[in-house]
């Protein structure tokens, strides 16, 4: 089938198909320069302070539509092939009666300067579409607002507006029209690998399926893949850089597949953060802890696992613990597939094992065995939405007491993810005792000079790093402890 | 006749909250460009400090789009920039660069992105010399931006000598970038004969006209400023704008054309200043009992290359260097020291929270010394009413009112029992301990430059019965226009709804000072009150003659005018006065009583009264890698009799979350070049959602209206609540104190981040071994 040469979604519910698509236009600048949509706004242009988020509502393979906050300042504009894109202007009624969101926000003197205003409403609108989470509670909404930055407010009355919608039952106009919505992104369905440009001097390519990005990366061996673009998105706007040709997975459907074996899941490398983590949660309740606190709602629903391991950055969360786990990672060149354990694919800084034209497909994770202790511990200046300035993981197989094999991994100690052979070494064969955990905290600092920068210096890296060594071992020895801030465990009688 | 309560002493909504929640609030960048516009960006140094040897801009010209590149050599000679006029700030720099990031061209382009891709081009060689970056780099050399300032009140250096116990130490607070969340911006349009309109995101109109027409060499007349809203200021528009503004105006001038400036937020954070960080040395001795006999302090301050607002912010510094507390005797001496850094600027409490470092840490050494509970210290320690009530600048504390403040939130937020419980558990539980600490707050409420303590309003009453309403305030964010609308309503005895509050603008009131030291609503408030007081007594005399009655039976309520026996709609009653010729329209004045300094002598009445407020928080501290959560914080604040609940509340809950992120998570951090690595969200952490407490809960002191005859007995409330934050701070330390038994002080400094926790955790364990 011939490439379509267009770009086909819905801007609130007028369809629009545009010919000329300049590869790295942001939604953003479309938005704001191109429709005169002022009222998202430009706070960071990184995806960092949410006042530029909108919601994209694609089909969802359950039926009906999903709704998802996203940052419009770094996705790039073919992202929006297939989708409902609906801003701020679109939720207020015809007769401009408010959504109940921005009522909420509002009654609840939810705004002062209004700047991130419309991001906040955006993200809360994306809730009430998903459903907020059962018994929403404090948590459940900063979760929610995590990508959101306020200056003004303080965010309590925000959080108030929040509980107030969790506990409404909300129709409005987006449910009326949802049949005629749904039509009209299933009009547009139509399978075809996309290929858009402004002036046919630079390219976006959107294949359909893996096959059709396999063979684009043949002809194409240095083009940038982007996925959730949570990363080239920068690229974009900070670099000002024009990586030529785009490739998105976002089109390719088969990309986007989780598998669930008796002794594996292989996420695809187009599954989102957001996708994966009702499935890592459920597995590995550490990894979805560290999940949830990468970027944010809106960053998850962009951003992909297989991109947080292809880009080969030494901070990325994932990494890490997918190393601790041994997890492989399987690469495709054409059709010339391998797989390899993933820790062999961070050869050096800004190097990785990936042959020109190769791309990762997905990566299989093993799920957790008898007696295996599975531990991640992300540790950054400020909890929600920051890179890491240390990420640990530790999983250790303990038989009757003793550890058989420890597998220990850190990110932001290195120009790499990697383990430390030394530590783990120093625990295998030795009983659940703090000695052995002591000789491993020493032995990190064989394994690991990390650097000094604006996240942390090097010496409370390696300090921090040994102690999450004493963390495992507190936890896994001491049940009645409190480790984690974020349990409710230990502040029980805080009077709150 | 006293004013309605239908418009204040209520919690009205925000006046743009519909149009913030629905995306139809323009900032600057919203509005539609005129045709042509064109879009600027800054070329920015490379070094911290050298020559530049050579500039190659023909890239920068020749960029497809590119219209126009400005550089030092096409300044009017002589222009300055500094809002002090210290005269050490050229619009960009020219043969030499004193920061990293310092403006050294500007690119004019038919798009942004044309202008920022140019603006990369330049080739640019420079020759280093020595430069200094932070508080210890540059105080041997101990060149200063501005004179330093000395407050002295009884003998110092004796009751020091002879106090029971003396501690000496050094405590550090780090600076913060503001991170309004709209970047700077300006707009130039030019206009006839010269003139031209500027709309500059800005605090202070005034000044942005001033430095406009200087740049252009024009009289202030050709130069109109508005400003309809910004997108968040908190100081940081206060002076931060003018360049942006006067390079808009300038492109504008030489192409005849409109001119965009928004700089991207990176370039934003780089080149715009941010709150400055201190060290201070301190001498504090005391007694048995926990009381302060002597205090010496010297407030070293980094200021960045240029002057700015560094003279007023570390004087501000030192009046704040007693917050709530009595000291008999103090010497306090401001170092504001040039450094090859961004000029630091204006940020919420300017100053005042870097002397509010010193008060505290010092309570909190005085309690660990004695083995008292940090509370019971601050608790002796605060000013008294009749006694013991005099600053260290000589200002008589006349409306105290701390210790009901702190002893009704101890009680509330049940202090004693808490924090008993808090170590109990700490004695159990080997990796998280909890903190708990309740601080106070004394803030001084008016500018130290007496001048600026001065506004104006302009009311206009239409036939309809509508009312516009100007004021020189800027609105920000913090409610200021809902405030002022309030109360001209209420002279009226109408409802909000009936007032319009129009775009802040130099052409309908001059003159005016920058919003700023939380004097927004009590200057502009009496301005507004003073305008619409002379339209009512016109309209009362009006009434009282057309229906002969006594001038104090009409009556302006709900709505209506009653006189004789008769009920009117206002518009009805509007209508026949304007038949009647009288005058609708009015401007008015207020200058704030009672206030006077004399810097030299370091000694008058600078504040017009205080701001009082006191919180009390708990943290959850882990110390294994020195991360931490607020668990719980209860406040209680003073704003005399509020005119607006919800928006004081707004102002208390937001100021508080902002001073938290000051300091705890907000580092701001400089390379060994002299490069700011935190220039961006990615890297610069303001508290987000989740690092909000758990548990939030503030309250205003009740019956407590302001004993200065202030607008309708309101409290400025902008600056003050950024203050409780220090019970964080201090709740960190107090859980941090436990790893050494609570006998030590653990001196822990500012931003404690997780590193900055952890540190102070493995010091405290080496000096109790």
């Amino acid at each position: 089938m011939a490439a379509r040469n267009c770009l086909k979604f819905l801007l609130g519910h007028e369809a629009r198909t545009l010919d000329a698509v300049d590869p790295t236009a942001t939604v953003l600048d479309y938005l704001r320069l191109e429709e005169r949509r002022t009222g998202t706004k430009e706070g960071c242009a990184e995806g960092d302070c949410g006042a530029c988020t909108v919601v994209v509502a694609r089909p969802s393979p359950e039926g009906g539509l999903r709704y998802q906050a996203v940052n419009a300042c770094i996705q790039p504009l073919g992202t929006l092939d297939g989708a409902q894109l609906i801003t701020v202007e679109d939720l207020a009624a015809a007769d401009g009666t408010l959504h109940p969101v921005q009522q909420a926000m509002v009654d609840c003197h939810g705004s002062q300067c209004g700047f991130c205003t419309p991001g906040f409403v955006m993200s809360l609108f994306a809730m009430t579409k998903e459903g907020f989470p059962p018994e929403t509670d404090d948590q459940a909404i900063d979760e929610i607002l995590a990508g959101n930055l306020c200056r003004c407010t303080g965010y309590a009355p925000i959080a108030r507006a929040a509980h107030g919608l969790a506990a409404m039952e909300i129709t409005d106009g987006f449910d009326a029209r949802r049949e005629e919505t749904q039509a009209a992104l299933a009009a547009m369905d139509d399978g075809a690998d996309v290929s858009l440009t402004e002036d046919e001097t630079r390219w976006f390519h959107a294949p359909a399926s893996a096959d059709g990005l396999a063979e684009l990366m043949l002809q194409y061996p240095d083009a940038t893949i982007v996925a959730g673009a949570t990363d080239v998105g920068l690229w974009l706007t900070k670099h000002l850089m024009r990586p030529d040709p785009l490739i998105w997975l976002g089109r390719a459907r088969d990309l986007a597949t989780i598998e669930e074996t008796t002794t594996d899941i292989t996420i695809g490398a187009g599954v989102t953060y957001s996708d994966a983590l009702a499935h890592l949660s459920w597995t590995w309740p550490d990894f979805g802890a560290v999940v949830r606190r990468i970027g944010s709602t809106q960053i998850r629903n962009a951003g992909t696992i297989g991109g947080n391991v292809a880009n080969g950055s030494p901070i990325g969360d994932t990494p890490p613990m997918l190393i601790a786990l041994g997890a492989r990672l399987h690469l495709r060149q054409g059709r010339i597939r391998r797989v390899i354990p993933i820790e062999d694919f961070f050869i050096d800084y800004g190097k990785q094992d990936r042959a020109p034209g190769e791309f990762v497909e997905a990566v299989t994770i093993p799920r957790p065995a008898p007696g295996q202790i599975f531990k991640a511990y992300k540790l950054s200046k400020r909890f929600d939405q920051d890179i890491s300035a240390v990420m640990g993981a530790f999983s250790l197989f303990v038989d009757e007491g003793r550890i058989v094999t420890a597998r220990v991994a850190f990110g932001g100690m290195a120009g790499t993810p990697k383990r430390s052979p030394s530590a783990e070494a120093a625990l295998t064969g030795h009983t659940l005792e703090k000695s052995a955990f002591e000789t491993a905290m020493r032995a990190l600092a064989i394994d690991f000079k990390p650097l000094t920068d604006m996240r942390a210096s090097a010496a409370y890296r390696l300090k921090a790093a040994q102690n999450m060594l004493m963390r495992v071992f507190i936890e896994v020895t001491d049940e009645d402890a409190a480790t984690r801030l974020w349990d409710k465990r230990g502040i029980d009688d805080a009077g709150l | 006749m006293p004013a309605s309560d239908l418009a204040v002493h209520r919690s009205t909504i925000h006046e743009s909250a519909a149009r913030h929640v629905t995306g139809t609030a323009p900032y600057i960048d919203d509005l539609p460009e005129l045709p042509g516009t064109l879009h600027i960006a800054f070329g920015l140094a490379q070094r911290a400090h050298a020559r530049i040897v050579a500039m190659d801009l023909s890239a920068v010209r020749d960029f497809p789009g590119v219209v126009l590149v400005l550089t030092g050599a096409d300044m009017p000679p002589d222009v300055d920039i500094s809002p002090v006029h210290a005269h050490d700030e050229p619009i960009l720099a020219t043969d030499v660069v004193e920061f990293h990031g310092h403006p050294i061209f500007a690119v004019a382009a038919a798009t942004r992105d044309a202008a920022r891709r140019a603006a990369r081009l330049a080739k640019v060689t420079y020759e280093d010399m020595d430069a200094h970056i932070d508080i210890e780099a540059a105080r041997p050399k101990g060149r200063t931006v501005v004179t330093p300032m000395t407050l002295n009140r009884g003998d110092a250096p004796a009751a020091l000598s002879t106090a029971p116990h003396v501690i000496a130490g050094r405590c550090a607070v780090g600076g913060q970038e503001h991170f309004y969340l709209e970047s700077q911006i300006a707009m130039a349009i030019p206009g006839e004969g010269g003139e031209i309109k500027v709309l500059s995101s800005t605090q202070h109109p005034t000044e942005i006209q001033h430095m406009v027409a200087e740049a252009l060499g024009v009289a202030l007349h050709l130069v109109t400023v508005e400003m309809r809203r910004m997108g968040g200021g908190f100081g940081g528009k206060e002076t931060s704008g003018n360049v942006f503004a006067c390079i808009a105006a300038l492109v504008a001038r030489k192409t005849g054309r409109p001119a965009k400036f928004r700089p991207d937020r990176d370039d934003d954070m780089i080149v715009t200043g941010k709150r400055h960080d201190f060290v201070i040395d301190y001498r504090v001795g005391f007694d048995d009992d926990g009381m302060v006999l002597g205090i010496e302090g010297t407030f070293a301050a980094r200021c960045g290359w240029s002057a700015d607002l560094s003279g007023p912010i570390t004087d501000r510094a030192l009046f704040h260097a007693d917050n709530a507390y009595y000291y008999p005797a103090a010497r306090f001496v401001s170092l504001p020291l040039k450094t090859n850094t961004v000029s630091n600027c204006a940020f919420r409490g300017f100053g005042g929270p870097q002397g509010v470092v010193l008060a505290e840490r010092v309570m909190d050494e005085i309690a660990y010394a004695l083995g008292l509970d940090p509370l019971e210290v601050r608790l002796r320690n605060l000013y008294g009413t009749d006694t013991r009530n005099v600053t260290p600048y000589h200002q008589t504390v006349e409306d105290n009112v701390a210790p009901r403040l702190m002893t009704e939130l101890a009680d509330k937020a049940d202090y004693a029992a808490r924090k008993a419980r808090i170590r109990e558990a700490n004695a159990k539980s080997p990796v998280i301990r909890r903190g708990i600490a309740l601080t106070p707050v004394k803030f001084g409420i008016s500018f130290t430059a007496t001048q600026y303590n001065q506004a104006g309003a302009l009311v206009h009453v239409y036939t309809d019965g509508s009312i516009m309403l100007n004021h020189g305030g800027t609105e920000m964010g913090q409610g200021l226009h809902v405030k002022v609308g309030q109360v001209v309503a209420a002279e009226f005895g109408l409802d909000i709804g009936a007032v319009r509050i129009t775009a802040t603008d130099t052409s309908k009131v001059p003159n005016t000072s920058a919003t700023a030291a939380s004097s927004g609503s009590d200057l502009n408030g009496m301005a507004a009150q003073a305008a619409a007081r002379q339209i009512r007594e016109r309209l009362t005399a009006f009434a009282a003659e057309r229906w002969q009655v006594a001038a104090d039976s009409v009556k302006f309520e709900n709505g209506t005018v009653t006189v004789g026996g008769e009920t009117l709609s206002f518009a009805d009653f509007v209508k026949r006065a304007y038949n009647a010729r009288v005058q609708l329209s009015a401007s008015g004045f207020y200058k704030t009583p009672k206030i006077h300094w004399d810097r030299a002598a370091g000694r008058g009445r600078p504040f017009y009264y205080y701001a009082y407020g006191a919180a009390c928080a708990e943290v959850a501290v882990d110390t294994l890698t020195g991360e931490y959560r607020v668990l719980r914080v209860d406040i209680l604040h003073d704003v005399g009799k509020s005119l607006n609940p919800a928006i004081d509340i707004g102002q208390i809950e937001g100021g508080f979350v902002q001073g938290m992120g000051w300091l705890t998570t907000e580092e701001l951090w400089w390379d060994g070049q002299g490069r700011l690595r935190t220039h961006a969200p990615s890297t610069y952490k303001i508290p987000a959602c989740g690092d909000r407490p758990l548990h939030f809960e503030v309250a205003l002191l009740e019956n407590q209206a302001n004993v200065e005859e202030t607008i309708h007995r309101s409290k400025a409330v902008g600056e003050p609540p950024f203050m409780l934050a220090f019970s964080v701070l201090h709740a960190m330390s107090d859980a941090i104190a436990s790893v050494a038994d609570y006998r030590l002080c653990p001196r822990l400094d500012a931003p404690a981040t997780p590193e900055r926790v952890l540190n102070t955790i493995e010091a405290l364990r080496a000096r109790a071994k």
